[in-house]
């Protein structure tokens, strides 16, 4: 459902311009869920600005359910890192949440209860009339996530999505999302600079290379499902596909098979 | 990827923007959409303005509204900042006056200066008092809160070497505070310029740029006069603040870094 | 109840400043400084002698303070409807922020002082002069807010926008707008007190109504209690009208100051 076709992008012009991307094909297909992983800095968020249509790439194309990205598409929803900069300070939650709604033609009433079904689905039904900034962060990134959710986007990006936030919430939100995927049918391409991260969440995990970024792998990750934090981080395929995606990060290369 | 552009230049754009309203005003005026017998073309204006550079009675009245905007200033410094210091330092005094402040602060100065014409029989006196009263505002409320915003651990540090009082406030608290005088008194200096010429159209009397304006205002041309020599206050206005702007850049380069990072 | 107990035990420098100022004013019997307790009289005469059915304002009170008010709060509107519509037009549009930036920075720089003969060799005396003088020299700290906010609207509150398919109408109001609120109330207040200071000038020098018109009236005559009256006055207009204005502030940037109190 989403198809890129080399894609560049360079920053700036002249002996201080800036390769960003350096040529990436990726195709996703439609219920996927694609980790891209790769070292800071690498180009990631030009590439989930190219697909969102935020930022016209310097060659290449991104092609969604057929049609080209030229602006930001209508059946796409993007998670920013940065909740804080992202929900509006000055709307409640549910405001936040229903405020992308008006494009659906949706009256008042639906809106609302659309925004409250999404708020309830990633537990918050409770803050609908509270301000973001009196939420804790894990949960104003919850409601950035029941915003997208609410919005019943064909293609859902998470830019980074758990990087602000602790630990704990990060995995109470790794699991989050896990269980949201199924709910509309969504492809959601997550961008991360977390190996386990992307292991963890991913059904493929796509390598990012240093700038100018090139994909240097493009690994499918076989766990048992349903995962969870615990049991799932032992499996040994896990443990496994972890080591490789770090050395391709690294780009460390694979050592020679153990002999038999 | 960006090739340049003319349109990139501010100085070009600046630039084309004032000359396109100066066409406009004219072409308004050469056609008659504004009638030039109320308002003068804007090349008239604009002549005479050019002409008031070498009319002696103007210069010498912008340099007593100059002379009046520039002692008020420096008085006001040397009164406001102390007396800021005084307030922020010590939470008695502030106490005590700050209510009293606090009635004062509100009453238009504009509206002291029929007081002041039944007070004082010297002119300048009169003017600089004035301006001394209203400038005083800025830079007295601007050192109190830059004391309030001195960094605690600074001053613990200095104190946890051994320092004194005097030498916590010489040494921290003066340099923390000094950006936000500065902002104070390039806030106060427009205040200057606003009340020197204000007092010089109630009061009367015979120099300042307000004089000027009100003496030329009798005459058949007043619109051009005047609004010539708006043109000119309009001049020292920019040059007074650009150059406070350039001093408190220069000086407080630290400043700005850190707050724009923060 | 104890709120009210500890303003009063903080207000206790003001009558202590009044009772010293009415023992020195009347022992030195300066006419310049008559004590505090003729002001209050000369003010009651001035403004609060009239009948009963009206309050017991005076036929000068109505006549004056009602002008005065209504000359600075329209000169005020009117310059936040065009100083927050040309300001959030500026910000937005870097093209057109780089060619009219210098005309308003210059015209900023201008001292509105003389800008009132200016206005006055253009209208008549009377109420439209002194509201588009008051309009016209306050309306630049709000233009150039309004301008300052618009063009300072996080850059991911706008990608959001977009993300999301917002249309122009929608991003103008819900987004670019709230996020420039406070900017434009922090020039809308500047606006507000110059705004006094302007409506008293206009009305010392072109008018034949309003409160400055009857500080100026008093001081010809030389009844100098009458002039501390008004300028009391001004003082107590100018107190109610800031007042005012930080609790409407406080009200619709609520959101504002608690969010930035928990980043």
């Amino acid at each position: 459902m989403l198809e890129i076709t080399n894609l560049t992008h360079t920053y700036g012009s002249g002996p201080s311009a800036h390769h960003a991307l350096g040529g990436i094909d990726l195709k996703v297909a439609e219920g996927e869920l694609v980790c891209v992983v790769g070292p800071s800095g690498c180009g990631k968020s030009t590439l989930l600005r190219s697909i969102a249509g935020l930022l016209r790439p310097g060659g290449g194309q991104v092609v969604i359910n057929g049609t080209r990205v030229e602006r930001t598409p209508d059946n796409l929803a993007v998670v920013f890192q940065d909740y804080s900069r992202s929900l509006f300070p000055w709307m409640s939650v549910a405001d936040n949440v229903s405020l992308p709604l008006r494009r659906r033609r949706m009256d008042r009433r639906q809106r609302t209860g659309t925004a409250m079904e999404a708020l309830a689905q990633v537990g918050l039904e409770g803050a609908a009339a509270k301000y973001p900034w009196q939420l804790s962060g894990g949960m104003q990134q919850r409601v950035s996530i029941a915003r997208a959710l609410a919005y019943r986007p064909a293609l859902l990006l998470m830019d980074e999505p758990f990087g602000s936030v602790d630990a704990q919430t990060r995995e109470d939100l790794e699991d989050l999302t896990l269980r949201v995927r199924g709910l509309h049918n969504m492809t959601i391409l997550l961008i991360t600079h977390d190996i386990d991260e992307s292991v963890y969440v991913g059904d493929r995990v796509v390598v990012l290379s240093k700038a100018p970024a090139r994909i240097v792998g493009d690994l499918r990750v076989d766990l048992p499902g349903p995962r969870d934090q615990i049991t799932t981080r032992q499996h040994p395929t896990f443990v496994r596909l972890r080591a490789e995606v770090g050395r391709l990060v690294r780009g460390i290369p694979a050592p020679p098979a153990p002999a038999p | 990827m960006r090739t340049y552009h003319p349109l990139d230049s501010k100085l070009l754009c600046g630039a084309l923007g004032a000359a396109g309203l100066f066409c406009v005003l004219e072409a308004a005026g050469r056609t008659g959409l504004i009638d030039p017998a109320a308002f003068p073309l804007a090349s008239t204006v604009l002549g005479r303005a050019v002409a008031l550079l070498t009319d002696e009675a103007f210069l010498s009245d912008v340099a007593s509204t100059l002379g009046v905007w520039a002692s008020g200033l420096l008085i006001t410094f040397a009164v406001a900042v102390p007396a800021g210091f005084l307030l922020g330092t010590s939470s008695q005094v502030e106490r005590a006056l700050r209510p009293i402040l606090e009635f004062l602060r509100p009453i238009p100065s504009i509206a002291l200066i029929p007081l002041a014409l039944a007070v004082f029989s010297e002119r300048f006196d009169m003017k600089v008092t004035l301006v001394v009263y209203a400038a005083t505002w800025p830079v007295l409320i601007n050192t109190m809160y830059g004391l309030k915003d001195v960094d605690p651990l600074a001053k613990e540090t200095l104190r946890s070497f051994g320092f004194g009082r005097s030498a916590v406030l010489w040494r921290v608290s003066l340099p923390s505070t000094a950006p936000f005088i500065a902002t104070g008194v390039r806030l106060a200096s427009a205040i200057a310029l606003i009340v020197a010429i204000s007092t010089e159209l109630i009061g009367g009397g015979s120099d300042g740029i307000g004089s000027y304006v009100l003496e030329s205002s009798g005459s058949v041309d007043a619109v051009q006069y005047v609004t010539a020599a708006a043109i000119w206050a309009g001049v020292i206005g920019v040059l007074t603040n650009g150059l406070f702007v350039l001093v408190e850049r220069r000086v407080f380069r630290w400043h700005t870094a850190r707050t724009e990072v923060v | 109840m104890s709120g009210a107990l500890r303003a009063a035990a903080r207000l206790w420098p003001v009558p202590v400043a009044l009772v010293l100022w009415e023992l020195a004013a009347r022992s030195a019997e300066a006419l310049t400084f008559p004590p505090p307790s003729q002001i209050a009289a000369s003010m009651h005469t001035m403004w609060l002698t009239g009948p009963p059915e009206r309050l017991w304002l005076t036929d000068a009170a109505l006549a004056n303070i009602p002008v005065s008010i209504g000359r600075l709060l329209l000169g005020w509107v009117l310059a936040g409807i065009a100083g927050v519509t040309l300001g959030v037009a500026l910000g937005r549009s870097p093209l057109l922020f780089r060619f009219v930036d210098p005309l308003v920075q210059f015209a900023r720089a201008i001292p509105p002082p003389m800008l009132l003969a200016f206005f006055l060799a253009l209208f008549a005396i009377g109420t439209r002069m002194q509201v588009s003088f008051i309009a016209f020299g306050i309306v630049w700290p709000v233009l150039i807010n309004a301008s300052e906010g618009a063009r300072h609207v996080d850059r991911q509150h706008l990608d959001t926008a977009r993300v999301f398919g917002l249309s122009g109408r929608e991003r103008l109001f819900r987004v670019i707008l709230p996020s420039a609120m406070p900017k434009i109330f922090a020039g809308l207040r500047v606006s507000l007190s110059l705004a006094l200071i302007l409506m008293v000038l206009s009305e010392l020098v072109g008018s034949v109504d309003g409160i400055g018109f009857q500080l100026l009236d008093s001081q010809r005559s030389y009844d100098l209690p009458g002039v501390w009256a008004s300028i009391v006055v001004l003082g107590v207009l100018g107190y109610v009208l800031n007042s005012a204005f930080l609790a409407a502030e406080r009200r619709v940037l609520s959101w504002h100051r608690s969010a930035k109190q928990t980043t």
